[in-house]
C-alpha cells in the first residue's frame, strides 16, 4: 500500500466511524466530545474547552420513529439526525450546538429528542452593518457560557485565540488538499476526496492538519497527468451517500472543485486576524459569502461558481439538490440563470441521505457524461 | 364626511383593499415609488416617506382564493423553483416574471391576462423591497432572489429566532441598528432626509389601527361569538396591508360595533348554531376557504381561536424604537416552543375554545415542524383535543377535502362527547 493510500485509508476509516473517533479522544485526553450540527458553528470555542468538536451531519438510515416529529417534508439530513436522537446514538455528547439559518433548523433546536443539552443559537442575516458583529458576539458570549457551565470548565481568550491559529491553519491546508486533489484526479476520486474532507468532522484539526499535509507532500511527488475522465464542480449541502459517488466514479468523473456546506464552505472563509476572539469569530460571519444561508443582497453564489469553474477548467457543475432544503431550493433559479450566461453545462440531481436506489442518478450521470 | 360613510365594515374592507391597489398602480404610472414588502414588516418607514406598500402574501392568497394559482405556480417550477417551496413565494416570484415580461415587450402575457380576468389586483412592480423575517427565513431567499431580479435596493429587517424567551437585550439591541440601516437606505432611494415628524404621525395611526384591530378581534372571546374566526381571515388582509394607515382604525372600529351589536342581541356568527368552538393554528387553505369553513360549519364548530390577530397586535409607545423591535420580534412562530405554546394557550383560555385544528402547511415550515411537540404540550396542559390536517396556504394540489372532513369529524365527536360528560358532571 502507498503512503498515499495509508493516510486515506486512515482518514477513510475515522470518516465512517465518528463513535470510535469520540471513544479514542475520550481515551487519550479523558474529554468528551460536543456536537455541532449543520450548518455552521463557532467550533473554536468548543475546541477551546478542551473537548472535541464533532460533526452531526445525519447518515444513511431507515427512518421510522423520527416520523412521529418530523413530516416528510423536512430535509433527509433532519430525518436521519431525529431518528438516531430518538435512538440514543448522540446521547454521549456532553452538549450539542444547533444553530437556526432555516426554519427547519429553528425548530429543530426545540425538539432534540435526545438526552445531550443543547445550545441553540443564531446568526445575523443583515450582515453588511456593524451590528451585525456585535450581535454576533453577544450570541458567541452565550455559547461560551452555556459551555462553560454545562462542561465546568473556564474558557479564556487564549485559548480561543489559540484554536482560531489552528483551525485557520486547517482551513489553509484544506484549501490547499482541494486544489491538489483538482491537479491529480487520477489519484484522488471523488470518494477519496470526501473522505479525507469529512474526517475533519470528527478529529482534532491540529492532528487532521498534519495527516492531510503529509498526504498532499505524497501526492506531489507524482507527475501530473492530463485528465481521461470529465471534471465537475460539485455545489449543494453534501454529496452522499458514498454510492452517489460511487456512480461519478463509475463515468470517470473527477471533482475539481466544491461548494458544498459539507465541504468547502466549512474552511474557505479564514477567521480574521485580530485581539478579542470573539469579535474575530463574528467578522468571519459577516465575510461568509456565496452561500445558500447567510443572506447577501447581491446573491454572488452562481458567479462565485462559474469562476470555480474556470479556475479549474471544469466541464461542468452538478448541484447536489438537498430535497426539502430550502435555502438552497431557492438558490437555484438564479444559479441556473447564471450558468447559462456562462454557457456552463449543469446538472441537478436530488439528495436523500436514506437513497437505497442510485439508478435514476446512475442514468441521468450517464447521458450528461455523453452530452459533454 | 369621509369616504367611508355610511359603508358597512365589508364594504370599507372592500374598498380599501381595491385602494391599496389602485393608489399604488396609479401611484406608479406616475413615477411615484412602490414597494413590496412581507405581512408583518415594520411599514412605518416607508409609509413616512410616502413610499406605496403592497404585499405578495396578500396578492399570492388572492391568486390562491380566486382559484388562478395553479397554472402561475406551474411556471414558478418551470423556472426552478420546487412544489416544496412555499407557494406564496411561488405565486409571486413567477407573477413578478410576467410583470417584467409584459415590461420587456409590451405584450400581457397569456398567464397575466387570466389572472386579469379572475379579478386579482394587478401589482405594479416594486422599486424596493422589505422584509422581516420574523415569519419565516423563507422570506430572506424569496425577497434577495426579488432584488437580485430587478436590481432593486432590499431592506432587511432581521429579528433573530428568539430561541430562549424573552427577547435578549442584543437582539433589541441590533434590531434599533438595523431601523438606522433602513432609513438610510430609503434617503437614499428617495434622496430626501427621513420625515421624523411624519414617522411620529406614523407610528401613532399604526398603534389605533392596532388598537381598532384588537377590539374587532377581541369579539371572538365572547361566548357565543359573533365572529367568525373565516371572516378574521378575510379581514386580516387589511391589518397586513393597512396598519399604519386611517383605513385599517376606520374598518376594524365599524367591525367592532357592528359585532358588538350582534353580541348584545345575543346573536353568534352560525345564526344560533354555535355548538363548539375551537382554535385554528396556521395558515388558512385560501383555495379551499369555502369549503374548510362549511365543513367546520355543519358541526356547529365556530373557529374562534387563532393566533393570527396576534400577529398583528404590535404595540409600542410612539418613538420607542426599542418597543418597536420587541414589537416586531415577538412573533409567536419566531420564538421558542415554551413561548409558542404560552401564547396559544392563552388564546385558548381567552377565546373558550375546547378543540385545537393544526394545519400541517406543507408551504410552511416554521408553521408546521413543532406541532406535534405543541400539541401534545398543550393538550397535557390543557386537556383538550386536537386534530391535524395536511394543506397549503394556496397550492391546490396539496389538500385533500375528504382527508380534512374526516379529522374535523373525528375532533368533533371528542369535544361533543367531552362536553357532554362536562353537562352531566
Amino acid at each position: 500500500m502507498s503512503k498515499v493510500d495509508t493516510i486515506i485509508a486512515e482518514l477513510e476509516a475515522i470518516s465512517k466511524n465518528p463513535k470510535k473517533a469520540m471513544d479514542d479522544f475520550k481515551a487519550k485526553t479523558g474529554k468528551g466530545a460536543v456536537g455541532v450540527l449543520p450548518v455552521y458553528a463557532p467550533e473554536e470555542i468548543v475546541y477551546a474547552t478542551g473537548y472535541l468538536p464533532i460533526g452531526v451531519w445525519g447518515g444513511k438510515k431507515q427512518i421510522s420513529k423520527a416520523a412521529t416529529y418530523l413530516p416528510a417534508f423536512a430535509c433527509s439530513i433532519m430525518q436521519s439526525i431525529m431518528e438516531m436522537e430518538i435512538d440514543g446514538v448522540y446521547d454521549e455528547l456532553a452538549a450539542v450546538l444547533i444553530s437556526s439559518p432555516c426554519d427547519t433548523l429553528k425548530c429543530f433546536g426545540q425538539k432534540w429528542k435526545g438526552k445531550s443539552p443543547v445550545i441553540q443559537f443564531v446568526h445575523s442575516q443583515n450582515r453588511n452593518i456593524e451590528a451585525s458583529n456585535t450581535f454576533m458576539v453577544e450570541e458567541y458570549k452565550v455559547i461560551r457560557e452555556k459551555l462553560e457551565k454545562i462542561l465546568g470548565v473556564t474558557i479564556t481568550d487564549e485559548a480561543i485565540n489559540n484554536a482560531i491559529e489552528i483551525y485557520n491553519e486547517n482551513r489553509a491546508v484544506m484549501r490547499m488538499f482541494s486544489d491538489v486533489v483538482a491537479m491529480y484526479p487520477q489519484i484522488i476520486d471523488p470518494i477519496k476526496r470526501h473522505a479525507v474532507i469529512k474526517a475533519r468532522q470528527f478529529m482534532d484539526k491540529a492532528e487532521h492538519t498534519k495527516m492531510v499535509r503529509e498526504l498532499i507532500a505524497e501526492i506531489m511527488k507524482e507527475a501530473v497527468v492530463p485528465y481521461k475522465g470529465k471534471k465537475i464542480v460539485l455545489t449543494g449541502i453534501m454529496a452522499e451517500p458514498d454510492e452517489l459517488l460511487d456512480v461519478f466514479k463509475e463515468f470517470d468523473i473527477a471533482v475539481v472543485a466544491d461548494d458544498l456546506a459539507q465541504e468547502t464552505r466549512q474552511f474557505r472563509t479564514d477567521v480574521p486576524a485580530g485581539t478579542d476572539p470573539m469579535e474575530r469569530l463574528a467578522k468571519q460571519w459577516q465575510n461568509m459569502t456565496a452561500c445558500s444561508l447567510a443572506t447577501d443582497r447581491d446573491k454572488p453564489r452562481g458567479q462565485f461558481i462559474v469562476d470555480l469553474v474556470k479556475k479549474h477548467g471544469a466541464d461542468a457543475v452538478i448541484i447536489c439538490m438537498m430535497k426539502f432544503c430550502d435555502p438552497e431550493e431557492y438558490d437555484y433559479p438564479i444559479m441556473l440563470e447564471d450558468f447559462e450566461k456562462a454557457n456552463i453545462k449543469n446538472l441537478k440531481i436530488e439528495i436523500d441521505q436514506q437513497s437505497v436506489s442510485m439508478e435514476q442518478i446512475r442514468t441521468r450521470v450517464q447521458s450528461f457524461v455523453e452530452m459533454m | 364626511m369621509t369616504e367611508t360613510e355610511g359603508m358597512n365594515a365589508k364594504q370599507k374592507l372592500a374598498y380599501y383593499l381595491d385602494k391599496s391597489y389602485a393608489d399604488a398602480n396609479a401611484a406608479h404610472s406616475k413615477g411615484e415609488l412602490v414597494c413590496w414588502s412581507s405581512s408583518i414588516a415594520p411599514a412605518e418607514f416607508c409609509v413616512t416617506m410616502g413610499i406605496h406598500m403592497l404585499y405578495p402574501e396578500n396578492h399570492a392568497a388572492a391568486v390562491g382564493a380566486k382559484h388562478g394559482a395553479i397554472e402561475i405556480l406551474e411556471l414558478a417550477e418551470r423556472k426552478g423553483y420546487t412544489m416544496d417551496n412555499c407557494s406564496y413565494s411561488r405565486i409571486n416570484l413567477a407573477y413578478m416574471d410576467l410583470l417584467v415580461e409584459e415590461k420587456k415587450t409590451g405584450k400581457t402575457p397569456e398567464a397575466l391576462q387570466k389572472l386579469d380576468e379572475l379579478k386579482v389586483p394587478r401589482m405594479p412592480l416594486p422599486d424596493i423591497i422589505i422584509t422581516c423575517n420574523n415569519i419565516c427565513n423563507t422570506l430572506l431567499k424569496w425577497y434577495e432572489n426579488i432584488a437580485v431580479s430587478l436590481n432593486i435596493p432590499y431592506i432587511i429587517i432581521d429579528t433573530p429566532y428568539v430561541h430562549d424567551w424573552p427577547i435578549p437585550q442584543h437582539t433589541i439591541d441590533y434590531m434599533k441598528e438595523q431601523f438606522k440601516y433602513a432609513i438610510k437606505q430609503i434617503e437614499d432611494l428617495t434622496g430626501k432626509p427621513f420625515d421624523y415628524e411624519k414617522f411620529v404621525k406614523v407610528q401613532e395611526q399604526t398603534q389605533r389601527s392596532v388598537a381598532a384591530w384588537d377590539r374587532a378581534m377581541g369579539m371572538a372571546a365572547i361566548v357565543p361569538s359573533p365572529l367568525s374566526g373565516f371572516d378574521m381571515f378575510n379581514f386580516m388582509a387589511l391589518i397586513v396591508c393597512a396598519r399604519s394607515q386611517f383605513a385599517a382604525e376606520d374598518t376594524f372600529n365599524t367591525l367592532a360595533d357592528e359585532l358588538q351589536v350582534k353580541a348584545d342581541a345575543g346573536q353568534d356568527a352560525f345564526k344560533g348554531g354555535e355548538r363548539t368552538r375551537i382554535a385554528w393554528e396556521g395558515i388558512a387553505v385560501w383555495p379551499y376557504l369555502s369549503h374548510t369553513y362549511k365543513a367546520l360549519k355543519n358541526l356547529g364548530m365556530n373557529m374562534v381561536g387563532s393566533t393570527y390577530p396576534g400577529a398583528w397586535s404590535i404595540h409600542y409607545e410612539v418613538g420607542d424604537l426599542g418597543q418597536m423591535a420587541a414589537g416586531y420580534c415577538k412573533m409567536y412562530s419566531n420564538t421558542c416552543l415554551d413561548n409558542k405554546v404560552n401564547v396559544i394557550s392563552d388564546v385558548l383560555i381567552n377565546t373558550n375554545c375546547t378543540g385545537i385544528l393544526y394545519h400541517l402547511n406543507r408551504s410552511c415550515k416554521l408553521m408546521s415542524f413543532l406541532n406535534v411537540e405543541t400539541a401534545e404540550i398543550l393538550k397535557e396542559k390543557t386537556g383538550i383535543p386536537y386534530a391535524s390536517f395536511d394543506g397549503d396556504q394556496t397550492d391546490p394540489r396539496n389538500f385533500s377535502e375528504a382527508q380534512y372532513d374526516t379529522r374535523v369529524e373525528a375532533l368533533s365527536e371528542v369535544m361533543e362527547q367531552m362536553k357532554a360528560e362536562k353537562a352531566k358532571a
